[in-house]
């Protein structure tokens, strides 16, 4: 690779050296993550007035847009790592890449099934086929898809490349899910939080939002970190720093 | 507390949201838990059957 990328990032791309960097870095990202959201949710359930339209129905906000957000975040690390994957043959990249999609395939599900339980009491219906909501289950789809693909392969970093590969294709859905309020007629409502510009939101309401947001991204970064240390274990079964831990941790 | 609980007449949704929040996201932190520990299991199963292999291959009866 170029050499303009400093030292470090080449050596935390090795398996030995980043299995323990996850493993330092796990338990304080959850720690911070459990802290965030008791704060977050302190400010959301208890904190935060109720909506004048919406009562206190509005309160699912602070975990369904979080987790919205996660979902197409988490998906753009996806494909970014699988790109990595693709053309620079990282193996660490395949790692995160493959490791991110139950996490994101988690947040999704969730988001769509706390938008349903939000949808019953404000919209009347559980369900309904619009533009915002047909293309949240198609990223459902999609991250199955990628799991799938990666786990049907008897060689894994076959399977790896091959679910890199739909995960860079199925990249087109994010936009699509982020615009569609935008671009077509809608039962969901439009952004509310703003990245340019002021937000739509009263700032009792918008802290508890963030803190939730910044608590999501926290825990899927502790997730990423156990996961990829569960999957680095597999991949490198037959190395000698894999035995060392097996054997250390089987004298127990 | 009880009006908190109550979520003014909307706790039947409110509340399955953050359950369903919770309880998937435990389960997906405990998943690679246990994937770890049953990796290690059968890789010392592993070790274990070859350095019985080699010892037999040293000392034959």
């Amino acid at each position: 690779m170029a050499n303009w990328i400093p030292l470090w990032v080449h050596k935390l791309g090795s398996p030995p050296l980043f299995y323990r960097f996850a493993g330092a870095a796990r338990p304080w990202l959850l720690a911070l993550a459990v802290l965030a959201a008791a704060g977050g949710l302190y400010g959301g359930l208890v904190l935060a007035p109720s909506d004048y339209q919406q009562g206190d129905a509005y309160r699912i906000i602070f975990i369904h847009v979080p987790s919205a957000w996660m979902s197409l975040f988490i998906y753009g690390v996806m494909a970014v790592a699988s790109f990595v994957a693709l053309v620079w043959r990282v193996k660490l990249a395949e790692v995160v890449a493959m490791e991110s999609a139950p996490v994101g395939a988690a947040f999704t599900f969730i988001t769509l099934v706390t938008g349903s339980l939000w949808g019953k009491p404000m919209w009347g219906t559980w369900w309904t086929w619009d533009a915002r909501l047909t293309s949240e289950l198609v990223l459902l789809f999609l991250y199955l898809g990628v799991i799938g693909l990666y786990h049907a392969f008897e060689d894994r970093r076959q399977g790896a490349r091959a679910a890199a590969f739909l995960a860079l294709i199925g990249i087109v859905n994010v936009p699509i899910v982020h615009f569609s309020v935008n671009w077509w007629n809608t039962l969901h409502q439009g952004s509310t939080v703003r990245i340019l510009g002021p937000s739509k939101m009263a700032p009792s309401m918008l802290w508890p939002l963030l803190t939730m947001m910044a608590a999501t991204k926290l825990y899927y970064l502790a997730s990423l970190c156990s996961r990829v240390r569960a999957d680095l274990l597999a991949l490198e079964g037959g190395k000698d720093w894999v035995r060392k831990i097996a054997e250390a941790e089987g004298s127990r | 507390m009880n009006a908190f609980l109550a979520m003014g007449g909307y706790a039947a949704y409110v509340w399955p949201a953050y359950a369903v929040f919770f309880a998937v996201l435990l389960a997906d932190a405990i998943a690679p838990r246990l994937r770890r520990g049953r990796i290690l299991r059968e890789l010392r199963a592993r070790l274990a059957r070859q350095t019985a292999r080699q010892q037999r291959g040293a000392a034959p009866p």
